[in-house]
């Protein structure tokens, strides 16, 4: 609470630049970068074991079933789209409506989580998951596809896991309405959303700024959701197209 | 910090006297104020240093005479592996970006403070945090980690050591580091005063800026890698395990696709250092500043291109050891632009012989040793010889110690006036430089002897032929702890008793001499307006180059 201890000093000369949305998403984009080198690491295994061992993965990718990756594929496509009419709805200052379409890409996002469950769990139960006797009995290229596909599969699910979670703080910080909801963000800072920018500042004075800063941070959520939606839109063709 | 009585003048204004807001330790690590932030990052990676010295006087100690010394194999193993985490993760790559990065960046561009302060905070608990797990991986499981600290594949998920937990601080260490970087970068494009134009900008925060974006493209790949080997070693997804078809070489390659950048991470920072001290101190403009700044980023984007030098004994075709040979040559170039640049800025200049600009002559001298012997390297015949031994290590130490730990002495002997208001005596900082200097060469010079001779890295026992290098190393050792210690005692006693600093002691240009010794909490009274190039000692003159005071 620096802000505090300036306040007795002097004139808050430069407090402007701190309510700056063009920062934040900037911030939010940068942090997708990271994000996509993080996957980039696996595409690059993926890349190269496919490469030295591609009847192996053709052959272990018959063990999964494209209809369950393409539901999945458009539960999340669909969330996206419950997603962006959510931030349209609360630019056109329709709280709720915006709140109903978080609920929304929640619910999807929640339902892509069950489904993929339910198919690792499948496949777990089928004997299928690394270090089984199953797997060690098979070539090593159906081994290592096994191991991509939980690895990349796992981490992709970790993501809409923590996505869910941002988006049920945003929904939380709506339900309280903008002004209140604005202090608490101030006090309890949603960092990950990289809304700090807004929410640093250890005073809210109205409630339209408060409005605004919802704004940034529901954007920059669904920035976040959108790039889960895109890595899973390359895990689908690389696991479940390729038998 | 927190004095109880009054304060005496210079502080009470300033960003060190709780003047509001919470008080005392919590007033500490609760701050969102960069410059306490800054701070906090000072002690704790310092603290974590001398735990590091502490490690490689031990290794010396055991190397002293052939045979098992003080400590065995294994603990041996487990030293340099400790001494290499704590060393890289925890001291030299959050280093100057995190201590002075954070306390004169927002300063030097002008800005109340960086985009995302509370990010900034979260940053340094972070550190923290991948600390204590660090600390932590030490004491549980099965014992310290002995892989090195490079957790190469598949050692790293065959050993019963702690390496889940190790790695794991590495991860969360990384995140501290992304995070670092995200908020400068968007420091530096939205928080620059007017008038403040990209050539305007101080070449450290060049170097910074050209880091940050390392940090944030490189740090994501050790993450991933990181992940890889706890999953391994959790779910053993088999991905590096030969035994079903993995490749451990490709863990290799995703290993230093980050950690060669992260060589620039460490080391542009202290070039950055380097290039505000010299003007300085030469009252002359710096020469070449945009060869400086754009050197910083061909640095930065050659430095990706040239990971597989270390891999060059590992089993590559032999196109691609051509080619990172021919890469790993061309990043040279960048460097050498540099330190032609510093030579030249110095040219006529007058010299004023400072404590500050001393230790960047040592980080010249002992970085172009280290710069040298990694050309060497670089050519493929002489680094199947040498891979692996103590010239390697000789080479890393002149170009990570001589080279960023330098610039890091020299950071904090240049800016100890702004952050703690107070000035030091020169005498001793002399005396500890002559000391420092001496130990080092002493210490790491035998080193490239020895390997050059043959004698392999990471082993605790050696041939009787090597006893002699071993010894004076080992006493090297002992010379350079006491140049660290006078330091550090006379650096800790001016922070609380020196004379007090006025705003500019130095003479110098940039932003950060324009307000008081310590900054108060808003940094400037008013957002200052920048009219002209830094270091512009001709157009400024001494007088117009003095401090407006407050
Ligand atoms: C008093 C200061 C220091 C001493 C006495 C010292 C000594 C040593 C020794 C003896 C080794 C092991 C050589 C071997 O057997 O392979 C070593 C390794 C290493 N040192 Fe230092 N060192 C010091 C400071 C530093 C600093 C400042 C850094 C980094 C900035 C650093 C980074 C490393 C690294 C990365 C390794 C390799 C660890 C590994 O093999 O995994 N050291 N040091």
């Amino acid at each position: 609470m620096s802000r505090g201890m300036g306040s007795t000093l002097a004139a808050p000369a430069q407090t402007a630049h701190h309510r700056d949305a063009v920062g934040a998403k900037l911030g939010m984009w940068l942090f997708l970068f990271t994000e996509l080198l993080l996957f980039g690491g696996l595409f690059l295994l993926y890349a190269v074991y496919r490469t030295r061992f591609p009847s192996d993965f053709h052959f272990a990718a018959t063990t999964l079933d494209p209809l369950v990756g393409t539901v999945n594929t458009l539960i999340l496509l669909t969330s996206s789209l419950t997603m962006v009419l959510a931030v349209a709805a609360l630019e056109r200052g329709r709280r709720r409506a915006a709140q109903a379409f978080l609920a929304a890409t929640m619910a999807l996002g929640a339902l892509f989580l069950a489904n993929k469950a339910s198919e690792w769990a499948a496949k777990i139960g089928h004997g299928l998951f690394p270090r089984s006797g199953l797997l060690l009995d098979r070539t090593d290229g159906e081994n290592l596809f096994y191991g991509l596909y939980y690895g990349m599969t796992g981490l992709h699910a970790l993501h809409v896991l923590v996505g869910l979670g941002i988006l049920a703080v945003i929904w939380g910080l709506l339900a309280r309405g903008p002004r209140r909801g604005g202090e608490a963000a101030a006090e309890r800072g949603t960092e990950r959303l990289g809304s700090e920018a807004a929410a640093e500042r250890g005073t809210e004075r109205l409630g339209s700024e408060a409005a605004a800063e919802r704004g940034i941070q529901l954007e920059n959520a669904g920035l976040y959701w959108h790039l889960v939606d895109v890595v899973w839109i390359y895990l689908f063709p690389l696991f479940y197209l390729i038998s | 910090m927190a004095r109880t009585a009054a304060p005496p003048a210079p502080l009470a204004c300033s960003y060190l006297h709780p003047g509001g807001g919470r008080g005392g330790l919590l007033g500490w690590v609760l701050t969102t104020d960069h410059k306490r932030i800054a701070l906090l990052y000072l002690y704790s990676i310092l603290g974590f240093v001398a735990v590091g010295v502490a490690l490689g006087l031990l290794m010396r100690l055991e190397l002293i005479a052939p045979g098992r010394t003080i400590v065995g194999a294994s603990t041996y193993n487990a030293l340099f592996t400790l001494h290499g985490v704590i060393m890289i993760f925890l001291f030299i790559i959050p280093g100057i970006p995190a201590i002075f990065g954070n306390f004169i960046l927002p300063l030097q561009i002008g800005a109340r403070d960086v985009a995302f302060p509370r990010l900034n905070l979260l940053s340094w608990h972070c550190y923290i945090a991948g600390a204590i797990l660090a600390v932590t991986a030490l004491f549980t499981g099965g014992g310290p980690p002995d892989t090195g600290w490079t957790f190469y594949a598949p050692y790293s998920i065959r050993t019963t050591t702690n390496v889940t937990l190790a790695v794991f601080a590495a991860f969360v260490l990384g995140f501290s580091s992304i995070l670092t970087g995200l908020n400068f970068i968007v420091t530096i494009h939205r928080l620059r005063a007017r008038g403040m134009g990209w050539f305007r900008l101080p070449l450290f925060v060049w170097s910074l800026y050209s880091t940050a974006w390392i940090q944030l493209l490189a740090t994501p790949i050790l993450a991933i890698t990181l992940l890889l080997v706890m999953m391994e070693r959790l779910f053993g997804l088999g991905l590096f395990d030969p035994a079903r078809g993995g490749d451990p070489l490709l863990y290799q390659h995703l290993f230093w696709i980050y950690s060669h950048p992260a060589v620039y991470i460490m080391i542009l920072p202290a070039m950055g250092v380097v290039s505000e001290i010299l003007p300085t101190f030469a009252r002359r403009t710096i020469f070449g500043y945009k060869a400086i700044a754009f050197s910083s980023m061909a640095i930065a984007l050659f430095g990706y291109l040239v990971w597989g030098h270390h891999m060059f004994t590992s089993g590559m075709s032999d196109t691609s050891r051509w080619i990172f040979s021919l890469l790993t040559f061309l990043v040279a170039i960048p460097s050498a632009v540099k330190v032609f640049n510093w030579t030249a800025t110095l040219y006529k200049g007058s010299i004023d012989a400072s404590p500050p600009l001393l230790f960047v002559f040592a980080f010249v001298f002992l970085f172009m040793i280290g710069g040298l012997t990694g050309l060497m390297q670089g050519a493929l015949s002489v680094n199947v010889h040498v891979h692996d031994t103590a010239f390697v290590v000789g080479h890393f130490h002149y170009v990570m110690f001589g080279g960023a730990g330098f610039g890091l002495m020299a950071a904090l002997l240049y800016w100890f006036p702004k952050i703690f208001g107070r000035l030091y005596p020169r005498r001793p900082v002399y005396i500890a430089l002559g000391v420092l200097f001496a130990g080092f060469n002493l210490l790491y010079f035998p080193m490239l002897v020895l390997g050059w001779m043959g004698q392999p890295r990471r082993y605790y026992d050696y041939l009787p032929q090597f006893q002699t290098g071993h010894l004076i190393s080992t006493i090297g050792s002992w010379v350079l702890l006491v140049g660290l210690l006078i330091l550090t005692v006379t650096l800790m006693r001016a922070a609380r008793r020196g004379p007090w600093a006025p705003p500019d002691p130095w003479g110098g240009t940039t932003l950060e001499w324009r307000t008081a010794s310590p900054p108060p909490v808003e940094n400037f009274a008013v957002e200052p307006a920048v009219t002209g190039r830094p270091y512009d000692y001709g157009a400024l003159g001494r007088g117009a180059a003095a401090p407006e005071g407050r």
